[in-house]
This record gives C-alpha cells, structure tokens and sequence, in this order.
C-alpha cells in the first residue's frame, strides 16, 4: 500500500474541516446573518482549498491504489475501524462536492429560502458537506454506513424547513425511503462480515476477498441488500419515486446538492462496495440492473415529457440520466464504469445548474409552470443562453460534459463483461439510444416553451425579471466552465479514474475466470479521451 | 416452626456466609442515604423538603464510587455461594441505574418541588427502588432476583400515584400496581416450578439441573415461560404492555421517565440474568419465546405509535418498540451467547440515555405548555431553538440514525441476529430493519412539526428550563451522541456470558 505519510492527516481536514465551521456558526447569534454567510462561506473555500491541494499532491501514477490512507481502530468492539483513503474512483467525486458547496454557498449570500434563518440553514449544510465528502473517502464499511446516514438529518431538514407547499409529505418519504434502503444495506454489510472468513469491515480485505467462500445464493442475497440501499439512492426505477417530490419542494440550494452530490452516493456505492465485493453476485444481477437503468432511461424521459412543472422536469431527467450511470455500471466493463464515474461528475455539474436556473426562475417569476413561462430570451437573455447552453449539455452534446457520460455508457451496452449476456445488452443499447432522442425531445421543448417566443402577457411587463445578478454569475461561472472543460478534454476524469476501476476489475480476475475475455475487450476501447 | 424447615437445608448450625464489603458497598451506601433520608424526614418535617433533592442527588454520585472503584479493581466477586455476582457486566448495570437515578432526580427537582408534592417520601422511594436496580444486577438466585424486583417495583407503584389529586394519575398507578402484582404471581408460580424441577434456587444449579432433558420438562418448559412472561410485563413487551401507555401518561412525567427507563431496564436485567445463567442450557425453549416477543413488540410498538397524538403515550408505545429491539438478541442467545449479551446491554445503556432525554425535554416543554400534545410541539424551534436541537437529537437517535447514539445500539442488535447465521436470526434482522422505517414516521414527524410549522396561537415566549432540568438535558445529550461517536470502551468491557455465572 502506497502511502504518503507526512501528508495523510490531510484527507481526514478535508473531511471535517467543514463540521468545525458549523460548530464556529453554532456559537454566532442567530441574529448576525452576515457572519454566518461569511464563515460558511470561508469554511467551503477552505475545504476547496485542501481539496485543490488534495488535486495537486495526488499521485496520478498511482492512482489505483489506495493513497492519504488512515487506518486506525475507531469502535473496537464491532471490529469498525476509522479507515479512509482516496484513489482515482473517490477522487472526482470529492472534488465535485468540495467545488458544488461554496458556489452554494455564494448562492446563499442573497438567496436564504424563506423561512429565513440563516445559521441553521447553513450549519446543516455544512454538516451535509463533512457526511458527503466522508462517504466517498470511508474504506470501512461501518465509517461509511454512518456518513451515508449522516447526510439523512441535514437533508431532511433542508427539504422540511425551508421546502415548497407540499414540503411535509415530501421531506418524509425522502427520509423513509432512503432509511429503508439503508436499513437493509447494513443487514448485508453485516452479512458480509460474517461471510467472509477475514471479519472485517475494511473495504480493501473484502475487496480483495471478492466474495470468496460465499456460496453463490448467499451472494444473490447480500447483494438484494445492497442493491436496495445504493438503488433508493441513486434512485432507480422503480424506486425512483421519492426523487421528484423531494426535489421539486427542495430548496434550490436543496436540489442542487441533492442532484450534484447527493445521488452519486448511491452509485459510488456500487461501484466501491457492492461490484468489487461481490462479483459473482454481480454478474447475475447485472441484467436486472440494466433493465431497470433502461426502463429508468425511458420512464425518465417521458415523465420528463409529461411534466408541466420545470423543476419536477429537470427532476425526472435525473432519473434519467442516473439510468446511463447505471446501465454503465451493469455492463461490468472497465468502460462502462469509468463512463458511470463520468457521467456521476457530468450529471453533477450540469443538473446541479439546472437546479439553480430552474430556482433562479422561480425567484423572477415566481412560478415554474412551464406554460405561464416564455420569452425567457427577450426578457433575459443571459438566463435564457445559460438555460439553452445548459440544456444542451444534458442532452449530450458532443464537446460537452454531458456527452461522456452518456455515449460511451451506451458503447459500453455493446460489449458487456463475459457472462452477462450480450444480446440482451445490445438490446438495452438499443433502447438506451432511443432515450437520448428522447431526451433531446423534453429538453429542446422545455427550451422552446420557456426561452423562445414572446414573454407571456402576464410577466411582460415584471420589473422582477432581471437577467443574471452577480452573485448569480461568480455560483454558476464554475459549473459552466467545468461543463466545457470536461467535455472538451475528458481524460482529465478518465485517466484519473481508469486505473483504480480496472484494479477493482482486475480483482473479479481471479474470482471470475470469465471476467478475463472482457477485460481484454474492453480495454482496448478505454480511456476516453 | 423453625425447626421444622432446618433439616430442609441439611444444615443443624447456622454459618455465617463470608461477606465482601466492597462488593456490597453500592447497594449499603444507598441504603444508609436512604434511611438517611427518611430519618430526616421524621426529624425535621418541611424543614427536610429544601436538603431532599440536593441529598439524594448526593447519595447516587456517592454511590458511583464504590462502584466505580469496583471496576477498577476488576475482579470478578461472588458471595452467598454465587447467588450475588459483582462483574463488569453487573457494574456496568449499576452504574447505569445510578446515573439514570441521578438523572430522574434532576429532572424531579422543579417539578415535585413546585406540585407542592411530598418530597422527602418521594425521594426515599426513589432512592429504595434504585436500590432494588443495583441489587438486581448482581443477583443470580431467584430469591434475590425476587427481592429485587418487588424492592423497586413496589416504591414504583406508589410513585405513579403521586399527583394525587389527579384521577389519572390514580389510574395510573393502580394499574401499574395491578398489573405488576399479576405479573409477579405468574412469575412467582414459574419460578416454583422451576425451583421443583431443579431442587435450587440458584440460578447456576437451575441451568446444570434442567440442561438435561427429564421426565419435568412439561414443568421447566411452563416454568420458563411464566417466568418469562412475568419479566415481559416489566419490560413492557407486546401483548404485556397494555398498563404502559396510561400508566405513563398518568404518572408524574419524572416518574414516567423513571419506569419506562430505569425499572424497564431493571426488567431486563432480570431477564438477562436468568436467560444466561439460568436457562441458557434450555435455548430451545426460550429462543422461539424470545423471537416472537421480540418481533411482535417492535411490530405492534410501532405500529400502535403511529397514531397516537399525545407524546407521553406515544414514547410509551415506541418504548414498546424499543422494548421489542433489545428483545430481539436474545432469540439468538443460545447460539450467540456473548453477542447477544452485549447487544442487549448496548442497547439498554444507550436506550437509558435517549429516552431519558427526551422525557426531559417533555418536562421542559410542558413547564410552558402545561400540555403533552404533540400537536403543541408545533414551531418549537421558533421559541425553544435549544431544546428543539435536543429533542431533535433524542428523537432520532431513538430512530437509529447515525451518528447518533441510538444507530450504535440498533446495529448491535443487527450484528447479533445476523451472526447466529440461522434463517429465523435473519428474519428478525429485516423486521428490525423494516420497523426502523416504521418507527422513523412518527418520529419524523414530530421532528418535522417542532422544525418547521408555525407555533399554536403564535405564541413565543421562550420556555424557562430551570438550571437543574438544563443539567439533565445536556448530559444526556452528550452521552447520546457520544455514544454514536466515539463510544470506546464502555459498551465492550464486558463480551463474556461466562462472567456472569460467577463462582
């Protein structure tokens, strides 16, 4: 094991640097609003600060293994230890939720949500942050358990408090939901525990166990579990249900975390847990994971359809897009993930702004409703080429972040892993294919409903409807240009994480004999960019 | 007649059994300060009512000494030919009905004080039922473990009563009283069964003499279960739950605090005790008893909470609930022994804290609204930010979300039925799992109406939480969530059933 020793103190900072700025805020009066914009704020920029450092120091060249690795005892009696680390897999990841939150944050300067109260909505987001980042940088299955949970509370909270009309009923099926999930992916994380002869919650042991001594319906069984905790998450179809309420009564700083961040725990965990864990289940149940990624692809494209709300909209293309993720991640190629991670990063940046259009909207016209919106380019034609540009994105045009997540998801469906079945992907191809048409239809027509045409009668004349503020420009300027950035040049991702995904591949080797062919064949289209 | 039952213990001269005075220092320290308290009280009538709270807050931290000194000396004590047992399981109890005293004391303060209630009797039941507790946790004999439970059951009974004046707090206390009386006839009948089938009332020569199946199994089998059952009224387990709920409203809220953590888990401890040295040869009787206990408790708790609109009643159900989660350990308890045993006793320990907690924040909240309606809770945060953050904290702790304390006790529970690696474990993990989302509803949604819907009337003047309420609120809280944190070494001292056989 690689590691850097002066330097690994670093990651466990960068995970709690932001609970430290939460507990400043907890001692600031409620009253003095400013300074808990400006300590949240300074906190974020802080942990962006280590996370850069975090970019820079880290060692490309190895990027497989496993580097600021801690491992120490945290609660021995459960044998659960403080164990984090980061490789080419988390990394983006953590820089995605270390860059999302200060432009949160900057959003926040002029845009509490009503009920107001700065410092606990800000302290909770902050919380949210340290349960984030902690999830994609725990290498024990306990650690991480607990920071998938610890972001439960804030985010229920969030969507509770400062949420829509129908805010009660939302924020608790997104609670119950996911709680469910995470319930039984505990029972299974126990499982494995004591399945495996090592008992051990260290991710890397039962990595490289790979499921051995395990009979294979065991296996089947643990991995439901899993499957149940990381599919709510991400959500699949078809428990993809809680996703648009939450996100349509879900304050738009809500939303964005929820769309940039929060959905990626769920497919970071199979992808770190649940694939490299238990291979064997994995490829029995890839099929399932794909027809359900490709009905969550179609289903989410025609909710996407059917939607008069813009924000419930953008929502379901969520579901959508986390399909692509998923269909990426079923076909158990090296291609195929490393297009998941991809497409997480993409999904993240560009949903994550069209959350905040979709609540910078709202907050000029006070609605969302597609049909009473229009004109968006006479009235503001900055907001409406953001949109526009945004929307492109998400459809995948090439040159584009959007892009690389989608297209080669769909090229890896050609090619599967050997010993899922080819034919049947190459249908989930097919299918997939038709949701990206799909998905140029609902969002050229949000576009056109919304952007084109003449400013409807009843806002023609609002002096609300301004084109984009300054605070608006220095949140969003980020996510634009990282939209750019990555699709113009997408090795910056795909070399990063290449090499851990075909490490954790490489593990299935010697468990699954048959995992070998594919390897060879998938290699050879890898690296993207 | 004396002479007529000597030959029954085939001694003709009574010998002295050796008596370890370190091992008996909690339990005599309590009882010197409780007849302390009472002395006081004859001698200096009203005077005593300002030194009671302040005097048994004193005997239980003075209490905490020998038992904290105990526990350094860390060896195992045996007295009376191993009927009273001082181990680190023993001690961990102990301290933790100490402490859950200290607690109940802080929280009753105000409250008994300004009911204009008796005090000085109130606090000498008090501090005679913890006696009871602390007794408890050593006993393994059926006698003793008879002793202790009607030395804390029966002061219980008369606390429940203690807003007089109030019919329901009448009610409350006479059907605790009734239904703890019932209870302790069917356990006392099983205990005799028991005691005839095996020729002892230690529990240690029980387990040896019923281990191997006899021509009395009929007996030890009903005996087991009435036993059982007389414990599972203590515990407040589905269907033995039913005087709870009213007994829990009616009751002093102090006192509601007190049964529903203190003398449930005392409950527990008997169980415990007489599961794993008792009957832990006979797993095949009791594990199916303990599995359908356990999954009916949560399922029912849980269910039954959903409706419930007052929230004094509705921690009384959900403590049936929680009731059902420690239960579950045992169903694997004689497969897994020291798993479930440490299951059981994390999940008390940290149950005491949390629930505890929130009971306090019931106390505070009705300083203001003189009202346990959840619907009252209604915008607390708006008035009350403090308290909402605590009660925020016990509520779903009690839900088992991380990093709280209660998501420890929870996977504890988990872990166990999970290692005993049997189909019938593995069921009870997915009803644990599926309750907690049950579970979670209620809870939610009281945390959701405290966060974020408008106070009744829009009413906002801030609720006066006196100093010693505010201690009992912070302590718990911490211990709450350092619990889930960081919970060390207090929950994994002791992870050896055979410890608590003694010698």
């Amino acid at each position: 094991m690689e590691t850097i020793a002066d330097t690994n103190w670093l990651l466990t900072v960068v995970v709690f640097a932001p609970l430290v700025g939460a507990l400043i805020m907890v001692l600031i009066p409620q009253e003095d609003e400013q300074s808990h914009k400006q300590v949240a704020l300074f906190t974020s920029l802080v942990t962006l600060g280590l996370a850069a450092f975090l970019l820079i120091d880290f060692n490309y060249g190895d990027a497989e293994n496993l580097q600021y690795f801690v491992d120490t005892q945290w609660i021995e009696v459960i044998g659960a230890g403080y164990t984090i680390g980061v490789d080419g897999m988390s990394l983006p990841l953590i820089a995605l939720t270390a860059l999302i939150m200060p432009l949160v944050f900057v959003y926040s300067w002029n845009h509490i949500p009503e009920p107001g109260n700065a410092k606990a909505f800000l302290i909770l987001s902050l919380i949210l942050e340290t349960g984030m980042i902690g999830t994609f940088v725990a290498q024990d299955l306990v650690l991480f358990f607990v920071f998938f949970e610890v972001v439960l509370l804030p985010m229920f909270f969030m969507i509770a408090v400062w949420g829509g009309e129908n805010r009660r009923y939302a924020s608790l099926k997104f609670f119950l939901f996911t709680l469910f999930g995470s319930a039984l992916m505990l029972l299974s994380f126990l499982a494995l525990y004591f399945l495996t002869e090592a008992d051990t919650f260290s991710m890397l042991v039962l990595t490289e166990n790979a499921g051995e001594g395990i009979t294979r319906g065991t296996q089947l069984l643990v991995f439901a579990g899993m499957f149940l905790g990381f599919g709510v998450k991400v959500p699949m179809f078809p428990f993809h249900t809680w996703l648009p309420d939450a996100h349509t009564e879900a304050p738009t700083q809500g939303s964005v975390i929820l769309a940039a961040v929060l959905l990626k725990l769920g497919t970071y965990g199979f992808i770190r847990i649940a694939i490299p864990m238990l291979p064997e289940a994995a490829e029995a149940w890839a099929p399932w994971i794909g027809l359900l990624a490709v009905i969550g692809i179609i289903y989410g494209a025609l909710g996407c359809l059917a939607q008069t709300d813009m924000k419930r909209l953008i929502a379901f293309s969520s579901v959508a897009h986390m399909g692509f993720v998923m269909l990426g991640i079923a076909t158990l190629t090296d291609f195929g993930i490393n297009a998941a991670i991809f497409g997480m990063v993409a999904h993240g940046l560009i949903t994550g702004m069209l959350f905040f259009i979709a609540g910078s909207v709202k907050e000029r016209y006070h609605t969302l409703e597609i049909k009473r919106l229009g004109g968006m380019l006479a009235q503001a034609p900055r907001l409406g080429w953001i949109l526009g540009f945004v929307s492109m994105a998400s459809l995948g045009l090439p040159g584009l972040a959007g892009f690389w997540g989608e297209f080669p998801a769909i090229l890896a469906a050609y090619n599967p892993a050997a010993g899922v079945s080819e034919q049947t992907f190459r249908v989930y191809m097919v299918v997939a294919a038709v949701g990206t048409v799909l998905a140029a239809g609902y969002l050229l027509w949000l576009l056109q409903r919304t952007a084109m045409g003449e400013p409807s009668a009843e806002f023609a004349d609002d002096p609300n409807i301004t084109d984009v503020s300054t605070t608006e420009w220095i949140a969003w300027a980020p996510l634009l240009f990282g939209i750019v950035l990555f699709g113009v040049a997408p090795g910056l991702i795909f070399e990063v994480t290449d090499p851990a995904v075909t490490q954790s591949l490489d593990n299935c080797i010697t468990t699954l004999t048959g995992c070998e062919v594919a390897e060879a064949a998938a290699s050879s289209g890898s690296g993207g960019g | 007649m004396l002479a007529g039952i000597a030959p029954l213990f085939g001694a003709t001269e009574f010998v002295r059994p050796a008596i370890d005075w370190h091992a008996a220092a909690p339990e005599l320290t309590l009882l010197g300060f409780g007849a302390l308290i009472t002395m006081i009280d004859i001698g200096w009538l009203e005077r005593a009512r300002r030194i009671a709270a302040p005097l048994t807050s004193l005997a239980l931290l003075v209490t905490l000494v020998p038992i904290i000194t105990l526990a350094l000396d860390g060896n195992d004590r045996s007295m009376f030919h191993g009927g009273f047992v001082v181990d680190d399981y023993s001690l961990i109890m102990k301290a933790t009905f100490v402490l859950a005293g200290y607690v109940v004391v802080l929280m009753s303060t105000n409250y008994i004080a300004e009911g204009d209630y008796w005090e000085n009797e109130y606090y000498g039941l008090l501090l005679s039922s913890i006696l009871g507790m602390i007794l408890m946790a050593s006993a393994r004999d059926l006698i003793s473990i008879f002793v202790a439970l009607e030395l804390l059951s029966i002061p219980a009974y008369m606390l429940a009563t203690w807003r007089k004046r109030d019919l329901k707090s009448n009610e409350a206390g006479l059907k605790y009283y009734l239904m703890g009386v019932f209870a302790s006839a069917v356990m006392l009948y099983g205990m005799s069964l028991l005691y005839g089938a095996s020729g002892s009332t230690l529990l240690v020569d029980i387990n040896d003499a019923i281990s191997v199946a006899t021509t009395l199994d009929a007996v030890v089998v009903i005996g087991i279960i009435f036993v059982v059952v007389g414990f599972a009224f203590k515990v407040s387990a589905f269907p033995f739950h039913t005087w709870a709920p009213d007994t829990y409203e009616g009751s002093p809220t102090p006192v509601t605090a007190f049964i529903s953590v203190a003398s449930k888990a005392a409950g527990f401890v008997a169980l415990l005790n007489l599961l794993f040295v008792g009957f832990l040869g006979r797993d095949d009787i009791f594990e199916p008893l303990m599995w359908a206990l356990a999954a009916a408790s949560m399922t029912a708790g849980n269910l039954m909470a959903l409706r419930q609109t007052n929230i004094v009643r509705l921690l009384a159900y959900s403590g049936v609930a929680q009731a059902g989660y420690m239960l579950a350990p045992l169903a694997v308890a004689g497969t897994v022994p020291d798993k479930a045993l440490t299951a059981s006793v994390t999940y008390l320990v940290i149950y005491a804290a949390m629930n505890l907690g929130a009971f306090a924040v019931v106390i505070a909240v009705a300083r203001k609204t003189r009202s346990a309606k959840i619907s009252d809770y209604r915008g607390l945060f708006h008035y009350a930010p403090g308290l909402t953050v605590a009660m925020t904290i016990f509520l779903f702790s009690l839900a088992g979300i991380p990093p709280l304390g209660g998501w420890l006790a929870k996977f504890r529970v988990m872990e166990a039925v999970i290692e005993a690696d049997t189909a019938s474990g593995l069921v009870l993990g997915i009803f644990v799992a599926v309750n907690s989302v049950i579970a979670l509803y209620y809870y939610a949604r009281i945390g959701f109406g405290m966060w974020a819907e408008d106070a009744p009337d829009g009413d906002l003047t801030p609720v006066n939480v006196p100093l010693s309420l505010g201690v009992a609120l912070t302590l718990t809280a911490l211990i709450t969530i350092a619990m889930g944190v960081v919970p060390g070494d207090v929950v994994g001292r002791f992870t050896e059933v055979s410890l608590l056989a003694g010698g």
